[in-house]
């Protein structure tokens, strides 16, 4: 009973954030709209004894990509007018893409793949490690996925930090280590100066 | 007595489970709020005494009143709202601080049985919360309307980042150790005196813990995100009032949240140096988390402020390549059941 009520809570919420991510205008809104919709998905996610996944999503979605992303549009200098000139512009694309999307997944979750013929799932025991059942078919079933995508993502930060990085001419760079190497000999020259004497 | 009892067996059993929670959440909460309370007097009088002064002891015994003085002072202190800032998150973003710094408190165990929720994926759970708090900064930075504040969320959201990664490949050092996520099972992996606890064979992670931990609650030598004598008081420059005491209670409560997990995963927790001599207890646990606590203060009163390129140096360059080695070292060890401790 409890737990319908909570899936019902949370679902609501997850649909209404998601819907007002797209559709309020403060781009920075927005941003935390997406930040919620992550937040709410992961406790239906917790609701389904996916407890990895779920802290996962809130770890690495929440934690820290919302973050980055937040970060960025907080710099922006934003035009509420000219977005929204865009919004008619861009809507037949936008339809499009939303029309595809609706396809591919009513395909496959109507597929025989995704069609479960096991009954009712149980609830499973206290004792149950969602991470330690995840870790295990990760390493043995699935390696060689797992490793193509980790190898995947490493080429996807290489080519990022490529992009990003050069040098330009007039920017003055400091070096810390050279800065942490310095000792007071370097800097400072003490003078023995005598005295003078009293008359 | 009766009568209580009939009360509450009339009533129904969410609603039992509910009080029940509450109560004890409030074993846990409430406490913890009268430790930040005396810890802000405690920092105020350790520095005090390191810097040769004498800190507050005007109000009540050798100034044991005066968290409390603070306290009513924020209480009747008006909350101003700026004016053009976000009127509905400058308010939300101290309780969006505050929330996620209590919430980690749930899975700590306090001893092998004292624990509100002996969840499996704990450690996970505490590394998710902690990086919740980073959006009260940012969005009290934002909403403020004010480019000190703003400036201030900048960096906090840069720095929280760049050592929640090496924060957390510390942890999975712990993992590999322990081999596993619950905290209660990582202590009572270190079962066995003092060779046995986790900070011999994970001494650079240790290290690497303990200075993004430093890091992530936004302490001196790291507090650019507040930062004084560069931008006045960062991100809560504009709070005043509770507001601005919600944020100090949950940096403080994170703190202590810090110190906690460092006596739990690296120092055995409630478990004794020498167990042929003395018991296991809680104590233990307290006095641990207590001389971490210390520290905290003792940077504060030590080192100067890191500049800001400096900070994401230390996080980038060299806090996550040592990390990084070490997991490698770490499964050498693993693979080669090396000491007692990967046996």
């Amino acid at each position: 009973m409890i737990e319908t009520v909570i899936f019902y809570v949370f679902a609501v919420a997850t649909v209404v954030s998601a819907t007002a991510v797209v559709t309020v205008r403060n781009p920075v809104h927005a941003a935390l709209f997406l930040v919620l919709t992550f937040f709410t998905s992961a406790v239906i996610w917790m609701s389904l004894e996916a407890e990895f996944l779920a802290i996962a999503l809130v770890l690495v979605y929440v934690g820290a990509v919302m973050v980055l992303f937040i970060f960025v549009v907080m710099m922006l200098d934003i035009n509420i007018a000219r977005l929204r000139e865009g919004f008619v512009r861009y809507l037949p694309l936008g339809l499009l893409v939303a029309a595809i999307m609706l396809g591919l997944m009513l395909s496959v979750v109507t597929s025989d793949v995704f069609v479960l013929d096991t009954g009712e799932p149980l609830p499973k025991p206290a004792d149950y490690s969602n991470t330690k059942a995840l870790g295990g078919v990760l390493y043995t079933d699935y390696v060689f996925a797992f490793e193509i995508a980790a190898v995947i993502l490493l080429v996807a930060i290489i080519a990022a930090i490529s992009l990003t990085m050069r040098k330009r001419a007039q920017t003055k760079y400091q070096n810390p280590s050279l800065q942490n190497k310095v000792r007071k000999a370097d800097r400072l020259r003490i003078v023995k100066m005598p005295s003078e004497e009293k008359e | 007595m009766d009568f209580l009892t009939s009360i509450w067996e009339w009533l129904h059993e969410y609603v039992q489970y509910t009080i029940f929670s509450g109560v004890k959440s409030l074993t846990i909460l409430l406490p913890l709020f009268i430790i930040v309370a005396y810890y802000t007097y405690a920092e105020r009088k350790v520095i005090g005494y390191m810097q040769t002064r004498k800190g507050p002891n005007r109000v009540g015994p050798k100034g044991l009143f005066q968290p409390f003085a603070d306290m009513f002072k924020l209480m009747f202190k008006e909350i101003i709202i700026p004016t053009n800032s976000n009127r509905y998150l400058f308010i939300i973003a101290p309780v969006i601080t505050f929330a996620p710094a209590m919430a980690a408190w749930a899975v700590i165990p306090f001893n092998d049985t004292l624990v509100f929720s002996n969840i499996n994926a704990g450690l996970l759970y505490i590394l998710a919360m902690t990086s919740l708090g980073v959006y009260g900064v940012i969005i009290a930075g934002w909403a403020s309307n004010s480019k000190y504040a703003l400036l201030g969320a900048m960096r906090s959201a840069a720095q929280i980042v760049a050592y929640e990664i090496a924060m957390g490949f510390a942890l999975v050092g712990v993992l590999m150790v322990a081999g596993s996520l619950n905290l209660g099972e990582i202590v009572g992996q270190q079962a066995g005196g003092i060779s046995r606890w986790f900070f011999i064979p994970l001494l650079p992670l240790f290290f690497v813990y303990l200075i993004s931990g430093v890091a992530e609650t936004n302490r001196a030598p790291f507090d650019v995100a507040e930062g004084e004598s560069e931008i006045v008081a960062g991100f809560h420059v504009e709070y005043s009032g509770m507001t601005f005491a919600v944020f100090f209670l949950a940096e403080y409560a994170n703190m202590i949240l810090i110190a906690m997990l460092c006596s739990l995963m690296f120092f055995g927790g409630w478990l004794s140096p020498v167990p042929e001599l003395v018991d296991d207890s809680i104590g233990w646990l307290f006095g641990k988390t207590a001389v971490f606590m210390l520290l905290f203060l003792w940077f504060r009163a030590t080192f100067p402020r890191y500049r800001y390129d400096q900070i994401m140096r230390l996080g980038w360059k060299v806090l996550l390549p040592v990390t990084i080695l070490w997991l490698v070292v770490e499964g050498v060890a693993v693979y080669f059941e090396i000491g007692p401790w990967f046996a």
